[in-house]
């Protein structure tokens, strides 16, 4: 079972989790999405640790407790006790590159319609690489697609089961 | 010499970044992979040079994005359009907007409906299908999300089979995607 799925909770025999398996596809392709923003090969100046505090940072921000609980758990089992201050809204860890990502971060998640060439201009300046940035805006894209996937899952769920 | 565009338009714009894309030239065999860079197929837009940094993402999200977009059973290709159009207003990605309301214009006809969303925004009022399919989307689409059971329900009682239901949710919500790397990475210019 892929991690929406998971999430969602959607009884297989309902017409629902029929609709999921329709769909196998998509739910193994967003499963490899979340694998390769969490746990890239090639993770450039985002650790592993760092992508886990943040991605926990940006459920927390939409209310998901179980994703958050998710990404705490990756951050966990990265042992990157440096970045642990940035699960949280808010939190910083002191290193400059670091926390000027979670406040991208934050504000691709809370509101991204506010963003202009500033907010790239401001990454820059604060020594993050343009490789980077892409990184950190796949990241922040795919957290903010994954949660609206089991939110609206959950929402589908309710309404069938009434 | 173009300029940005600011408000919402069907006419689509060309699209700049705001970081250096990355060459073709010199192009990892890795990032080529990504972006479909085959010697037939050499023409590679700026958008997909740019998240060619990142060649992991770049090689899931595209054939992601196409299923949920282009799928043949389920949800209408129209109705997936208005699902991206909802996401992009909401997001304010006037390039993802300008795509999407003239694929939904081009698939429908319906002029009046994009202009009434594009004067209204969020407050537009639609006939009962499109209103429910709207109403969800953008919902779906704010931070904090938005949408309730009863919105959800309106799908349902609109006439919505699950399978479209949930169509609906991955349109929306692959837009959430697609519009926080068009709209913060660069800026549509005519």
């Amino acid at each position: 079972m892929t991690l929406i799925e998971t999430m969602a909770g959607v009884p297989e025999g309902s017409r629902l989790g029929q609709a999921l398996k329709a769909r196998a596809e998509i739910l193994r392709l967003s499963e490899a999405a979340h694998d390769a923003v969490l746990v890239p090969r090639e993770p450039g100046g985002l650790s592993h640790g760092l992508r886990a505090a943040l991605a926990a940072r940006m459920c927390r921000h939409v209310g998901d407790a179980a994703l958050t609980a998710h990404y705490e758990s990756y951050l966990a089992h990265s042992h990157d006790l440096d970045v642990v201050a940035l699960a949280e809204p808010g939190g910083a860890c002191g290193n400059a590159l670091d926390d000027a990502m979670a406040r991208h971060a934050d504000l691709l998640t809370l509101s991204p319609r506010e963003a202009t060439r500033q907010d790239i201009e401001t990454l820059k300046a604060a020594g993050v690489s343009e490789a980077d940035i892409v990184r950190l805006s796949e990241l922040a894209a795919f957290v903010n697609y994954q949660l609206r996937v089991v939110a609206g899952l959950k929402l589908l769920k309710a309404v069938e089961a009434r | 010499m173009s300029k940005v565009v600011h408000t919402f338009t069907a006419a689509i714009p060309t699209w700049s970044p705001y970081v250096t894309p990355v060459e073709l030239a010199s192009a990892t065999p890795e990032q080529l992979a990504a972006m479909k860079v085959t010697p037939s197929n050499k023409g590679v837009s700026p958008y997909v040079l740019t998240l060619a940094h990142d060649p992991e993402s770049l090689e899931v999200r595209s054939p992601l994005f196409n299923m949920i977009m282009y799928g043949k059973d389920g949800l209408s290709s129209a109705e997936r359009e208005l699902g991206a159009l909802s996401a992009s207003i909401v997001n304010r990605c006037i390039y993802c907007t300008a795509v999407h309301a003239s694929r939904f214009i081009g698939l429908t006809g319906q002029n009046d409906v994009v202009e009434d969303i594009f004067a209204d925004e969020r407050d537009a009022t639609l006939e009962t299908r499109q209103q429910a399919l709207f109403d969800f989307a953008t919902k779906l689409s704010t931070t904090p999300i938005e949408a309730t059971a009863d919105d959800a329900l309106k799908l349902a009682n609109a006439g919505l089979s699950e399978l479209e239901q949930l169509d609906i949710v991955l349109s929306a919500a692959i837009f959430g995607w697609a519009n926080r790397l068009m709209h913060t990475l660069g800026e549509p210019r005519a």
